[in-house]
C-alpha cells in the first residue's frame, strides 16, 4: 500500500482534481447502470442479475447503429431504447413467471440469461474486442486544464448527461402518475390491481426504464472503451455494491453510493493499485455489517 | 446437540464401500482416461455442491460466496506443499496438507459465518458474495504469495504416502472417490441427526425454534462451518488434480456452478447435488466437444429446469416414484 502516494496526490491540485474528475466519471457511469438495477428491485422486488448483460447489449446495439448511421447521439439513444424494448420482452416472457418464486429461482433464471446473451453476442458479433464508438466530433477538442489537471471535455459531458438522467429519473418517480403508481406497486401490488391499474403494463414499463438505463450506461461505456462479450460481468457486481451501499430500491442512495465507489476506485488506484476492487468490497462488507439497509434505505 | 444418527450408519458405510468398489472395477473395465476424469470431477464438484446444499436445501439460506472456501482449500493445500520453508523441513505429506486445508477453510468459514448469519434473505446472499469477492481481491493483490492473476504456478510435489502415489492416475482416482464417499457418508449422518432436523426446522419456521428455546444462530453457524470445510476439502482435491490453484476459483461465477448443480439434481434429496454434478459434467463434456457455445446450451438447459421441470432431476424422479 502506498499511503504516501495518496498523500502526495491529495496535496497536489493537479492530481487531486484529475483523480476527482476521474472518480466522478466512473461514479456517474456506474450510477446510470445501478439506478436501473435499484429501480427494478425497488418496484418489482426482483434482483435482476442479468442487468449487466443488458448493459453489454446496450454497448453492442449502439456499436452496430454507429457503424450503420455514423451518428453518435442517435446510436447511443436508439441503442439504449433497443435495450429497453428487449427489457419488455425479457420481463414479459421470463421475469414475470418468477415474481413469486424463491430467490434461488430468480437468480438462476437471470444467470441463464447472462450465459445465453454472452454467447449470442459472440455468435452475432464475434468474440474479438470491438473498438468503441469513439468520442463524437463535437468533443474532439483539446482537453481542459484546471490547475494543470487534464480533463477531457467528453468526460464532463458524460457526467453532465448522467446528472440530467438522474434528475429526469427523480422527476418521473416523484412527480408523474407513472412514478407514483410504480412506488405504490412496490408497497402493495394487489391493492393497485384491485383499483383497476394494469399492473402488468406498469411492471413492463418499470422494467423497460431499468433496462434503458442499463443500455444507456453500456452505450456510453462503449464510447470510451471497447465492446466485448462478458463486459457486463464486472459492472453487475459493481452495481450490486452500489445498490447495497445506497440501500436497495433507493435511487438517491444509489447516487450517493456511486459517488463513493467512483472516488474509492479513483483514489484507490493511487493508494493501492492492486487492491482497488478489494477496497470496494470492504466498503460493501462494512455497510452490510453496520447498516444492512444501506445508507439511504429504510429500516425493515 | 447431537450430530450422529447411528441407525443407518452401518448401512450407509456399507453402501459407500460398495459404490467405491464398483467404481474401481469400472476403472479397469473402461480404460478411457476421459471417463475417469469425468468421474473424479463429478465427485469433487459433487462434494462442493452438496456442501452448499447444507445451507440452501436444509437451512434455506442462499449463500452466494461459497467458492471462497473452495479456493481457500485449494490455495492452502498448494501453498503448504509448495512452500520452500516447509520443503526445507522435509515437506508435508498430502493427508496433513489436506487436513490443514480443511482446518483453515473451517476457520475462514467461522470468521465469515459469524458475521453473515446475522442477516437474512438477500442481505445474507450479498454479504457472502462481498466476502468472497474480498478474498478474490486479496488473492489477486498478494502476487508474491499467490501468483496473482496467473494462479499458483510452478506446481508442487505430491509425495507418496501409505503406498499411494497420487501422481499415478489410478491412485488419484481411487483416493479422490474414497475421500468423497467417506465425506458423503458422514454428511448423511449429520443431515439425519437431531442437528440436521434442527436445520430443517429453522428453514421451515422462523418462530418455532425460538419458542422451543433452541439456539438458531448457533445451528446456522455450525452448518456454515461444516459447509465451508467440505467446500475446502473439495477445493484441496481440485488443487491436487490440477497441481495448482487459480483465482477464478474465488470469483463469483465459481459460486454459481454449485447452484446450477443443485438446480439440475435437486435440493430436496440428499444425493441431488451429486447427481446435478454428474449432469453438469456430462453436459460440459458433451457440449464442449461439439460446440464453442457452451454457455448458450447450459443457459437453455437451466432455463428449461427453472421454468419447466421446476425441480431437480433426482427430486423429480423421487417425487414420481413416491406417488405411485
Amino acid at each position: 500500500m502506498e499511503i504516501f502516494a495518496l498523500f502526495d496526490c491529495i496535496i497536489s491540485p493537479a492530481c487531486l482534481i484529475s483523480q476527482a474528475a476521474g472518480g466522478l466519471k466512473i461514479g456517474m457511469l456506474l450510477f446510470l447502470v445501478a439506478s436501473g438495477l435499484t429501480l427494478v428491485f425497488g418496484v418489482l422486488g426482483v434482483i435482476n442479475f442479468a442487468h449487466g448483460a443488458l448493459y453489454m447489449l446496450g454497448a453492442y446495439f449502439s456499436w452496430q447503429l454507429m457503424s450503420i448511421t455514423g451518428h453518435f447521439g442517435l446510436s447511443v439513444i436508439l441503442g439504449a431504447l433497443g435495450v429497453g424494448i428487449f427489457g419488455i420482452l425479457f420481463e414479459r416472457i421470463l421475469i414475470s413467471r418468477v415474481y413469486n418464486a424463491e430467490l434461488l429461482v430468480q437468480i438462476l433464471l437471470c444467470y441463464s440469461v447472462i450465459l445465453i446473451l454472452d454467447d449470442l453476442v459472440m455468435i452475432i458479433w464475434g468474440d474479438e474486442f470491438l473498438s468503441g464508438l469513439g468520442v463524437p466530433e463535437l468533443f474532439q477538442v483539446p482537453p481542459l486544464f484546471i490547475f494543470d489537471a487534464i480533463i477531457p471535455p467528453f468526460h464532463l459531458a458524460i457526467v453532465a448527461m448522467s446528472f440530467i438522467v438522474g434528475i429526469i429519473l427523480w422527476f418521473i418517480m416523484t412527480k408523474t402518475r407513472f412514478g407514483r403508481l410504480a412506488r405504490a406497486a412496490a408497497v402493495n401490488p394487489n391493492m393497485l390491481e384491485a383499483l383497476g391499474v394494469n399492473i402488468n403494463l406498469l411492471r413492463a414499463g418499470v422494467f423497460m426504464l431499468g433496462s434503458f438505463l442499463a443500455g444507456l450506461g453500456g452505450a456510453l461505456a462503449a464510447s470510451v472503451g471497447s465492446v466485448v462479450s462478458g463486459m457486463g460481468n464486472s459492472i453487475i457486481i459493481e452495481s450490486f455494491i452500489v445498490t447495497v451501499i445506497g440501500g436497495m430500491g433507493s435511487i438517491s442512495g444509489a447516487f450517493l453510493a456511486s459517488l463513493i465507489i467512483g472516488m474509492a476506485r479513483s483514489f484507490g488506484a493511487v493508494a493501492m493499485p492492486l487492491f482497488t476492487d478489494g477496497l470496494m468490497f470492504m466498503i460493501m462488507v462494512l455497510v452490510l455489517i453496520l447498516r444492512p439497509e444501506g445508507l439511504m434505505g429504510k429500516k425493515k | 446437540m447431537s450430530f450422529l444418527h447411528k441407525d443407518n450408519f452401518h448401512r450407509d458405510a456399507f453402501l459407500g464401500l460398495i459404490v467405491w468398489l464398483v467404481l474401481i472395477v469400472f476403472y479397469h473395465i473402461f480404460p478411457d482416461p476421459g471417463i475417469h476424469d469425468i468421474i473424479q470431477k463429478v465427485f469433487i464438484l459433487g462434494l462442493f455442491a452438496m456442501s452448499l446444499n447444507i445451507l440452501i436445501g436444509y437451512l434455506g439460506l442462499i449463500a452466494f460466496g461459497h467458492a471462497a472456501f473452495f479456493a481457500s482449500g485449494a490455495y492452502t493445500l498448494g501453498l503448504f506443499l509448495q512452500s520452500d520453508y516447509v520443503l526445507s523441513l522435509g515437506g508435508l505429506s498430502i493427508p496433513i496438507a489436506m487436513i490443514l486445508a480443511v482446518l483453515i477453510s473451517s476457520i475462514l468459514a467461522a470468521l465469515i459465518g459469524v458475521i453473515c448469519i446475522r442477516l437474512n434473505d438477500i442481505y445474507f446472499s450479498f454479504l457472502t458474495l462481498a466476502f468472497q469477492m474480498l478474498i478474490y481481491s486479496i488473492i489477486l493483490a498478494l502476487v508474491s504469495i499467490t501468483g496473482g492473476d496467473q494462479g499458483l504456478m510452478g506446481g508442487f510435489p505430491k509425495p507418496p504416502f501409505l503406498g499411494i502415489d497420487l501422481g499415478r492416475p489410478f491412485d488419484f482416482y481411487a483416493f479422490t472417490i474414497f475421500i468423497s464417499v467417506i465425506t458423503i457418508v458422514l454428511l448423511r449422518q449429520i443431515i439425519e441427526s437431531p442437528f440436521g432436523y434442527g436445520l430443517r426446522m429453522i428453514r421451515d419456521n422462523s418462530e418455532r425454534p425460538a419458542a422451543l428455546g433452541f439456539n438458531s444462530q448457533k445451528h446456522k453457524l455450525i452448518a456454515f462451518i461444516i459447509a465451508g470445510s467440505i467446500a475446502g476439502l473439495a477445493g484441496s482435491l481440485q488443487a491436487l488434480l490440477d497441481v495448482g490453484a487459480y483465482p477464478e476459483w474465488a470469483f463469483w461465477s465459481k459460486s454459481a456452478e454449485p447452484l446450477f448443480m443443485i438446480l439440475l439434481g435437486g435440493m430436496q434429496s440428499f444425493l441431488g447435488p451429486l447427481m446435478g454434478a454428474l449432469i453438469f459434467e456430462l453436459l460440459n463434456d458433451f457440449v464442449t466437444a461439439n460446440t464453442r457455445y457452451y454457455g448458450l446450451v447450459l443457459g437453455l438447459v437451466i432455463l428449461c429446469f427453472v421454468l419447466g421441470l421446476k425441480k431437480g432431476l433426482l427430486d423429480w424422479i423421487l417425487f414420481k416414484f413416491n406417488r405411485k
